[in-house]
Formats: C-alpha cells, structure tokens, sequence
C-alpha cells in the first residue's frame, strides 16, 4: 500500500524494492514464463474479437448498472438472499460487521476478494473483535504478515519459500522445511481447522447475474467453495460494476480471464451460486446469504465519458504481469490496493488523489498493458488523464509548465535547444557524448552515455541538402522530430539519402515543432493540443502522398494520438484524420518503396537483432517491415527472446525515474546480447539514445543503428 | 458439435492436461470397482500427502486424529447402487458413507460422484451439488472421481448454456465446474496440487 506523500520518498521506496534481488529475479521469470503461458492458453483463438465482446458486454452492462442491481436483487431476494447496496468502503465494513453480529459470529473464514481489499475489511473487522482467517494461500500469508497484496491474483509473489516457511514455522510453533509441496500441506491442515470453526464465510465474487441472482466465482484452490458451503452465514463482497445481465456474458469473460490471468485454460473450479442452499449447521438447516454490491464511486465512473471504461476490468492481473516498471518494482510499488496498470487509475477513483497522485508518474508509457488487457482497456491514455487531472487540481509543478511554455512557441523552443548546445560545450569534451549533467532542461542521471546536440540541426542542413528528384514516383514530408533534428541528423540524412536514389521526392516543412508527446506525458493536455495544431497545418498533408517520420514515438503520436486529441473537436476532428492517414513510420514506408524490385544487398557477414519500439511494435502495429528491411540490408537476423519488450526510454520518463529506466535498459541489454549479434537495430531515437548510451556505459561491443542507418551503412 | 469421438479425445486431452487421470468404463458397476479397487490400492495412511506428517499446531493435529479408517464418501447415489457399494466396501474393510459428511471434515479418502455434464474445450466436469453432502464429497476428499456419461458431453460452456440456465433458476442452486484437481501456484509460482481440496481428480468416461 502507498502511504508515502511526496514523489521523493516514493522514489526512495522504488529504490528499495530495485535492491530486493529475490524480486527482481522473480519477477523476471515471471515475465518471460508468463509471455508463453498466455500465447500458449490463446493458441488457435480470435483474441481481438473475444476481447472486444467483452468490451461491448461489459460497456452495455456499465450502462445499465442500475436497472442490473435492481434486477438482481428483485431475483435473489425471491430466492431469500438479502442483497444491499452501500455507497462507501466504510459502509460496507460496517454493514458486514452488523450481519455478523445479528448472526452471533465470531470466527470468520474469507476467500480472497479484491473488493474487500479495496475496502481493507479485515481491518475494521479485527478492529471490532472478530477472528478472521484469509484462506486462499497467498492470502493467509501475506495477512499473517500483515501486509497488502503484491499481485492481484498472485498476493504473495514477492515472498520467497523460505520467508514462507519462517512464517509457517512461527505460526505452528514447529520447524517448517521449506519444500513448496510441504508449506502447501501445513496451509492445508491449518486452514481445515479453520473452516471447522468458522461460523460466516466473506467472499467476493467474479460475476454477478441479474436474471437469476447468481453470484459466479473462479478458483483454483477450492477455498471459496468451503468458504461459502461451511459456515452458517455466507456474506458476499461485490463491486457493483461485476453486474452482467445473464450467464452468457459469464461464459463469455471467462473464456478470457483464467487464459489472460495465469495462461490457464479455465480455473480449477467456477461455482455459480443462487440462493442461500442448505447448511446443516444453520438452525434451519438452510444458510444465511447477503450480497453486498459496493458503488465507492463505481456509478459515478459509469456516467463519465473518458473513464468509464475502467469499469470493463475483469481484474485478471495481465496488465501488472507485462508491465516492465511492474517488474522491475514490484506490486507493493506499484499500486496502492489494485495494482498494475489499472491499479494506477482506478486508486486516484477509490482511494483519492493522495494515493495516486505519485503512483500514476511512474508509467513509461509502452502500451504493453494495453496489449493484454482481457477488456480491450486503453490503460496508458487513462493513467495519463488521471496524471493531467492530478495536475490541474493541485496545479502543475514548474519544469512541466515551463516545458509546456517553450514547446508552444517553436522559435523559443528551438532557440533554447541551440543555446543549450553552447551551455554544454564544456562538458563534452568535444565528443559525441554528454558525459554528465543537463541534458536540454530536465535533469538526467549518468546510468548511460549521453549524446550531444549537434552544432548543425538537421534543419539547418536542409537548404544545402534539398535534393532535386526528376519524375518523382512520389512526394512525401518528412517529420523530423526533436530527437532526430537536434541530436541524430544523420539518420535524417540517411534516410533522405535512400528516399532520393529511389526517386522519391522529399520536402522538410521548416514550420514543424515537436510532435508534443512529450508534454502530453507531463500531463500538459493544452500545451500538447496547441502543438498538434501547429504541427497539422505545418506538414500541409493535402500536398504530398505520405508524411514520413523516423521516430517511432512521433509516429504513433501524430497517427493515434493527434486523433484522439481532436476527436471531440469537429473543427479540427477531419483534418487530424486526414492527417494521421498520411503518416508512416520510415520502415513501414521505405519496405513499400523497395516492394516494387528486389532489392537485396550482399550479405554483410554480420549478424543482427531488433529492438521493437514500443509506439511501432504495439502503437502502430508495425512488426513484419523492420525484420524484412533487416535482411535487405544484408544483415543475418537474429531475434532476441524479449524484442518487443521496453528498453526503459520513455522521454522524460528516464529521466524521473532513473533508476527503474536503468534496470529495465540492462535487462533489455543483456537480452539482446545473448542473442549473440554484432548490431542492434531499431527505429526511433529515443530508443537508440537509451541503448546505444546503455551500451557504451556497459562497454558492450554492439553497435546500435537506426534501421535507416543500417541500410544506408551497407549500401556504401 | 464436432463428432462424439472428437469431443471424447478433446475432453480427454484436455483433461490430462490439468493432470486429471481419465478412465472408460462400461457402466455403473465397474465405476464402484474402480473405486474400491483405488481406494484399497491407497496407502494406509495417504493421508501422508495430505499433511498428516507435517509438524502442525496442536489444533489442527487434533483434527488429524479423527480420522483412522479409509473412507468412501458416495452421497446421492441411485438405483441400488449404494447398496452394491457397501458390499464392495465392505468386502475390503472401507467404510462408506452417504450422508452426514460435516462428521468427517478431517478428509475422505475418495468422495464419488455422477456428474451431470462435462465440457471437452476445458476437461471440465460439471456437477450440481445444491445438495450439500454431494457438494462437500468433491471438496474434502483427497481423491475425487466423477462419473461422466459420454452422451452428457458438450463441445463448450456456450453448449450448455440452456441446462446452465434452468439449473440456476431452480433455487437455491450450487453449480460446480470442476477442472483438474485443487491447485495453487502462491508460493513463487510453484504449482502444488490438493491445498484445499482434492489431490487428485479421476475421471470415469462411461459408455451410455
Ligand atoms: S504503459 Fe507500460 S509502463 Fe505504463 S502501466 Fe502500461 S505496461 Fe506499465
Ligand atoms: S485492466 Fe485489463 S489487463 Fe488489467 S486486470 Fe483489468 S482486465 Fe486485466
């Protein structure tokens, strides 16, 4: 749980969990085991259509929230369930303490609930003399540590068998081995004794069915199902967004969440339950049955337009097992209650801005969340809209509305980035790389070498460069991006280079600005709206057949995100799309442009691997086109294990989170030098700055190139 | 639906693959010798596995203690099934029991069940239990062996869909799917079987 209040002790606690060489490790394994159980759960299945049923299914229940509640409780009160509603997390505490009472409990045994996490419902409970035990695995450890969950289906992850088995052995007052298949044992007679006593079970539940007043609960151990068949009062805890009209949306999620959760093709066991059933150990022979659906901002969330969609999770965890800062910090820092991506958005709705406000810093950004997520979320567009709404509330820290300043007015912007070329001259030492301190206006951190602005951006390069292509096949405007005008005109050049010899005619529009991603992940939303527009009229797409760019962020920025930016806008809305339609990433656009001949260069003798940016790979869809120019360019492609997995860039994210950056940039490192190639190639800036900077800290012998580059390099 | 034979080797397949022990059997009769042919084959004390041995706290050491004989637990069976069981049980000193089954939270060593339907697409059984002595036979018991007739097959959940429906709205209602036996993979993602309930799962494909 995140009770830290600044972003500096956040970062200090960030720093502590980076030093937890258990953590790291595991969640490494995790990582990659976790890529193959999923291809592997998904194999010969229609993932994008399934996950857009769900999305359609759960968007029409969200809307339809109320009358669903209404409708499950007209149901399951006819079968004499009592169903409440309650508003807030200490409601719904208050009210389960009360049901107890009424009930003469005392000792209650729960199966694990993410509800009652979010409403930390253990507390208040021992807080007023009940005896609670978690029975899920996982959940009994990390309460009998006194700790939040570290995973939402897999709360312990952090812990190591040993812990485990300390615990264990203090627990029983005897010596625990620590052998996995025991601890599970000892948790299993332990427990037994527990559910013996135990007069009300709580549990949560995974579906809720409005025709027939069902609850639907996935498990893989089995405690749910004694949970809710010993005891003689059964108290369910359920979000009131797991409404859904019938067993066939039921059905449907579940074909997604235990593949998505853990890679398996179903839980071990999905009990559907209606109506309290019989319990022998009830007086009358028949249990005692609550529902409790809690709103704690739920409905609110189902009437706004930009979030609602938060409500379609089915809480598989996905998002948090591909999410590179995830891993590389573990749960206990990346979410407060719920973790992972969704974790960092849905904290600032349940438990207030003070929690999240440092939590939704921390995302760099690389959409693998989004490329998981069972309900079709668009997690990193949401993480950052919670970021822009933290801001405007508590008002925008200053290096962010500087940085939102200058952008707005290219001259300033430009200019500034010429002087700081001057300011940095001393610190050069007239090489390539910025060995130390500023680079342009945020702090950086030495985990890599950093490169120097040029002394001739590209675009005081363009008038003498300006080619002359008679009978152009076709005309294109070249975005050049900061990164690539400032500090890698070369790449420019390249590019422009192969463009030219394959008579493609280029223009370089001078009134092009930064594409604005930059301060859009700053949480500047106006800044980022004006630049977009400044840019869209500068790259005048109705003249030209294509808008070209070599960075992959820049690209999926003006191609998805300038739509996005203007789509409630009907001004702007057309253009933005007639503009996103001409954009293409340079790899995309130059493997058309060789698709007309055979263009094959010599082998090279050189062996090559791929680094897949994060905006290409999964913001733009582009896989197949950089591996095809790979091997025109004479290079033997050898694929890395994790190719699409982030190398820790981010734009300004490296630069406030320095230290994640680095871990996840040796990892990606080490990942590409197993692999055993002479060149890593890639194809945006940002990437190449990390890992070519990465790599020359490291002493690596791999040489990183732009795909643009290593085309050119070997047509020489 | 695909071809009976296909969702036989699916259901089959599938099941295997959640490390279910899957059987043919040709009716009833060779259901219940399986069993107490399996039952018999049981260690004494099989028990060992389920954590018997294991240094517990005196509490639930006490719990241990309740339990000496092997037992079969076999709620809801018909048609003078029980009675052909309690011979076979009998013939091998195992007791039987049908009902009552809180009296033995301690563990069964094999809970027996008649399946309603299974599903090929998961190896998933499924079984209405609302009877709470059937429900806590496939919970409890260290070994669990569903009975499934191969006419009761279906291809997916979606194929069910109707049944699952009616079932619900016949109230109150405990509709279990069962797939592969209880697992967990909390301790560093380590995967155990039996934490809660059955250690093992077998299935019995009966002919109609
Ligand atoms: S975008 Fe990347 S860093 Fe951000 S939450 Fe998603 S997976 Fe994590
Ligand atoms: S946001 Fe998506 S991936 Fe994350 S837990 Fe929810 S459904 Fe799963």
């Amino acid at each position: 749980m995140q009770e830290v209040k600044t972003l500096k002790e956040y970062k200090s606690n960030v720093d502590g969990a980076l030093e937890n060489e258990f953590l790291r490790s595991a969640m490494d394994k995790f990582a990659v085991a976790y890529r193959t159980g999923r291809a592997n759960a998904f194999a010969g299945m229609d993932v994008d259509s399934l996950v857009a049923e769900i999305a359609a299914a759960k968007d029409a229940a969200a809307a339809r929230m109320d009358e669903l509640y209404e409708e499950f409780k007209r149901s399951a009160e006819k079968n004499g369930t009592r169903v409440h509603l309650v508003s807030t997390a200490r409601e719904a505490n208050e009210l389960i303490a009360a049901i107890a009472r009424e009930n003469e409990a005392r000792k209650i045994v729960k199966s694990k609930s993410m509800t009652a996490e979010e409403t930390l419902l253990n507390h208040h409970l021992e807080a007023e003399g009940f005896e609670v035990t978690e029975t899920d695995l996982g959940e009994w450890i990390i309460q009998l540590r006194g700790e939040g969950p570290s995973h939402m289906v897999m709360p312990a992850i952090h812990l190591s068998r040993y812990q485990v088995a300390d615990l264990f052995s203090d627990v029983t007052g005897q010596k625990q081995d620590s052998e996995i298949e025991r601890l599970v044992k000892v948790a299993r007679r332990e427990l037994r004794q527990k559910y013996v006593e135990a007069d009300m079970g709580i549990s949560g539940a995974n579906f809720a069915l409005a025709d027939t007043g069902t609850i639907g609960l996935a498990t893989n151990e089995g405690n749910a199902r004694l949970v809710t068949t010993l005891p003689r009062v059964h108290v369910a805890l359920v979000g009131i967004d797991k409404l859904l009209p019938s067993i066939h949306e039921a059905l449907l999620i579940n074909r997604a969440l235990p593949r998505n959760a853990t890679g398996q093709q179903i839980t071990s066991y999905v009990t559907w339950i209606t109506g309290p059933n019989a319990c022998a150990s009830a007086p009358d022979d028949t249990k005692v049955m609550h529902i409790v659906f809690l709103d704690n901002g739920r409905r609110a969330l189902a009437e706004d337009p930009v979030f609602s969609q938060v409500l379609r999770c089915v809480r598989c965890g996905a998002c948090a097992n591909v999410c590179p800062v995830y891993r590389m910090v573990g749960g206990h820092q990346y979410g407060h209650i719920y973790i992972g991506a969704i974790g960092l958005i849905v904290t600032y709705f349940f438990h207030g801005r003070e929690k999240a406000r440092n939590l939704v810093q921390n995302c760099i950004n690389c959409g693998a969340c989004k490329a998981v997520c069972a309900a079709g979320i668009d997690l990193p567009r949401l993480i950052k809209e919670v970021h822009a709404r933290v801001q405007d509330e508590e008002g925008h820290p200053l290096t962010s509305l500087l940085l939102g300043k200058v952008l707005r007015s290219r001259k300033l912007f430009h200019t500034l980035l010429r002087s700081a070329r001057v300011a940095q001259k001393p610190m050069t030492d007239e090489t390539r790389y910025l060995r130390h301190l500023p680079f342009v206006f945020l702090k950086q951190h030495d985990f890599r070498a950093l490169p120097a602005i040029v002394d001739r951006p590209f675009r005081d390069r363009w008038p003498s460069l300006q080619p002359k292509v008679n009978n152009p096949a076709c005309r294109v405007a070249l975005f050049s991006g900061c990164l690539q005008d400032f500090v890698y005109p070369e790449q420019l050049e390249a590019a422009v280079d192969l463009l030219t010899e394959r008579d493609v005619a280029v223009e370089f529009p001078r009134d092009q600005s930064c594409c604005g991603l930059p301060v859009e992940m700053m949480g500047e939303k106006q800044a980022a709206v004006d630049v977009a527009r400044q840019n869209i009229l500068a790259m005048a797409p109705d003249q030209v057949d294509a808008i070209v760019t070599l960075c992959a962020s820049c690209a999926n920025h003006l191609k998805n995100g300038y739509r996005k930016i203007f789509e409630n806008d009907p001004s702007m809305a057309p253009k933005a799309r007639r503009f996103a339609e001409k954009v293409q990433p340079f790899s995309v656009f130059f493997d058309g442009v060789l698709a007309s001949d055979s263009h094959q260069l010599p082998p090279s003798g050189q062996k090559c691997t791929y680094h897949a940016p994060c905006h290409l790979c999964r913001g733009l869809g582009v896989r197949q086109a950089p591996h095809d120019l790979i091997t025109k360019a004479g290079l033997e492609f050898v694929p890395a294990e994790e190719e699409e997995t982030c190398c820790g860039f981010g734009g300004t994210y490296s630069s406030k989170f320095p230290k994640i950056s680095a871990q996840i940039l040796s990892r990606k490192l080490e990942d590409a030098r197993q692999t055993g190639a002479d060149v890593l190639v890639t194809e945006c800036p940002g990437c190449i700055m990390q890992l070519r900077g990465g790599a020359k800290k490291r002493g690596d012998r791999l040489e990183v190139l732009h795909i643009a580059e290593a085309l050119a390099k070997n047509a020489e | 639906m695909p071809p009976l034979e296909e969702v036989v080797a699916l259901f089959r397949t599938k099941a295997e693959l959640v490390s279910a022990t899957v059987s043919e059997v040709e009716n009833p009769m060779q259901a219940l010798e399986y069993t107490v042919a399996l039952c018999d084959r049981k260690q004494a004390c099989q028990l060992l596995v389920a954590g018997c041995d294991a240094p517990l706290s005196p509490k639930a050491e006490d719990l241990c203690d309740h339990k000496q004989q092997k037992v079969i637990a076999a709620p809801g069976l018909v048609n003078g099934l029980a009675e052909d069981l309690q011979e076979l049980c009998d013939h091998k000193g195992i007791r039987l029991v049908t009902g009552g089954l809180r009296e033995h939270l301690a563990g069964v060593d094999i809970g027996l069940t008649f399946v309603d339907y299974g599903i090929a697409e998961t190896g998933t059984l499924v079984l209405d239990s609302s009877n709470e002595d059937l429900r806590l036979a496939t919970m409890i018991s260290e070994i669990h062996i569903g009975v499934l007739s191969k006419s009761r097959l279906r291809h997916s959940a979606f194929d069910l869909e109707d049944e699952l429906q009616n079932s619900l709205r016949t109230t109150p209602n405990y509709t279990a799917f069962i797939t592969g036996a209880s697992r967990t993979a909390d301790i560093e993602r380590v995967l155990a079987l039996g934490v809660h309930g059955p250690l093992e799962l077998h299935i019995l494909l009966m002919e109609n």
